[in-house]
């Protein structure tokens, strides 16, 4: 008698939990690259996306080092929201964030210092990074971690893939290189104005075009 | 005096938050849609990195920077604590705007409704942060510091009430469709920074003591450059 209802309790709470990949976590984590996209369709982290991607090396850094701030971010956060009161929870989150990216910080420094020279305040602004605290507020504090985790990634590659066209359009056309190796024939003269704020922000303003006319997502 | 003037120009118009460092982008983006917004947000920008700025400046030179600790001990001059300036940073930051935000609105409830909803926005706004972080590649004195964060707050007012009375105009254009919004913003922020950049062709008005000492050096140099010259023409 007794272990059959342990049995059904068992089975009652095993009935909620889906597959670790199920539909639902598979759109969670590619939703961001396309329809959901945290900088073309919810105007989030634009800051980094703009400044950091002059060239293609620093800007793969900041990806990798969103990613991971992100990520980890979100599942700490995913695991305290019972315990977070909600009044005090952006200084909690402010904090949690700031702690990894000064982990980040550190490791960059110790590794790769060119780049950590390049970036310069970049790396210490993830933690005002619209698209870390957007995603803690709109679905860190009421998911669980591993649904948290997988929102982070997807979102982090969502980031990252449009930072990375941009920073691949910008270093062609303005120094004909990529990653550093000259590409593009000797005489080529480099563009200024796509190694300057104004490429930036036109680029990314007709990425955003092309994008939404793909999709056709439209704002009022 | 002269010096602070140099940097008051230089970080409203050269080195503009938004234009040359694109920071404060998310909300410079999402409250320039209307002009009266945005001019409260860019009030609250400036009163806020006009303060954070220097409190900043106060906890790193006091606190964090290698030997700052000294005035408290002599042995605490080889403590670096430069790891903790985020957490550093962005805690006065948080502190300063909650505390802000609670005065205004038990003080001056008129204010609190034109300017207080925007206050828990900055707390995230990278321009705040980012005016900190400069700091300690920056060698400021503190009055210096004040004066680089009231310029920087007035240079991020100016851009986005700027945008905000564009956007303003744009409702009467007729926008391709998924280029409304978001995209034909960029390309007005792009033209702007275009604009702005023409600033940077500015001669300030005042040199700072290396740039005059440079001068001194050339012109010293061109009239020893000149001198044997002349002496060889003559002797020919």
């Amino acid at each position: 008698m007794s272990t059959e209802t342990l049995e059904k309790e068992v089975k009652e709470v095993k009935k909620p939990s889906e597959p670790l990949l199920s539909k639902k976590r598979k759109a969670l984590l590619t939703n961001p690259l396309d329809e959901d996209n945290p900088i073309t369709i919810q105007v989030l982290g634009i800051c980094s996306a703009l400044a950091v991607t002059v060239a293609l090396k620093p800007t793969l850094v900041m990806a990798i080092a969103v990613t991971a701030v992100l990520v980890l971010a979100n599942v700490v956060i995913s695991a305290l929201r019972n315990t977070i009161p909600n009044r005090i929870r952006i200084i909690v989150q402010l904090v949690v964030v700031a702690s990894l990216v000064a982990i980040v910080d550190q490791v960059l420094k110790a590794y790769s210092y060119d780049v950590w020279k390049e970036l310069s305040v970049f790396i210490g602004l993830i933690i005002t990074n619209c698209i870390v605290m957007g995603r803690l507020e709109a679905f860190a504090l009421g998911n669980k971690p591993w649904d948290a985790m997988l929102d982070g990634l997807g979102n982090s590659f969502g980031y990252a893939w449009i930072i990375l066209a941009i920073a691949f359009f910008r270093e062609l056309t303005g120094s004909g290189k990529l990653f550093g190796v000259k590409v593009l024939p000797e005489e080529y003269i480099g563009n200024g104005v796509m190694m300057s704020p104004v490429g930036a922000c036109v680029l990314l303003g007709v990425l955003i075009w092309i994008i939404r006319s793909r999709n056709g997502y439209v704002e009022d | 005096m002269e010096n602070l003037l140099n940097i008051f120009i230089k970080s409203i118009f050269i080195d503009n938050m938004i234009f040359a460092y694109f920071l404060g982008m998310c909300s410079y983006l999402a409250v320039s849609k209307k002009y009266k917004t945005a001019a409260g947000l860019g009030m609250a920008v400036i009163f806020v990195l006009g303060i954070t700025v220097p409190l900043n400046w106060l906890a790193y030179n006091f606190l964090l920077k290698e030997g700052a600790l000294t005035w408290i001990s002599e042995d605490f001059a080889s403590i670096d604590l430069e790891v903790l300036k985020f957490i550093v940073f962005i805690a006065i930051v948080a502190a300063f705007v909650q505390l802000t935000e609670m005065a205004v609105e038990k003080f001056s409830p008129s204010l609190y409704n034109s300017l207080g909803i925007f206050l828990p926005l900055i707390a995230v706004n990278c321009s705040i942060l980012g005016g900190a972080l400069f700091l300690p590649t920056r060698d400021y004195e503190f009055a210096e510091a004040v004066t680089f964060g009231l310029g920087s707050g007035i240079g991020w007012f100016l851009a986005v009430v700027s945008l905000a009375a564009i956007r303003e105009k744009m409702a009467y254009a007729d926008v391709p469709k998924p280029l409304r919004g978001l995209g034909i913003t960029f390309i007005i922020v792009g033209l702007m920074a275009f604009g702005f950049m023409s600033f940077g062709g500015f001669e300030l008005p005042f040199k700072n003591k290396e740039q005059q000492q440079a001068e001194q050096e050339k012109t010293s140099q061109v009239s020893e450059n000149v001198d044997p010259l002349s002496v060889a023409n003559y002797s020919e």
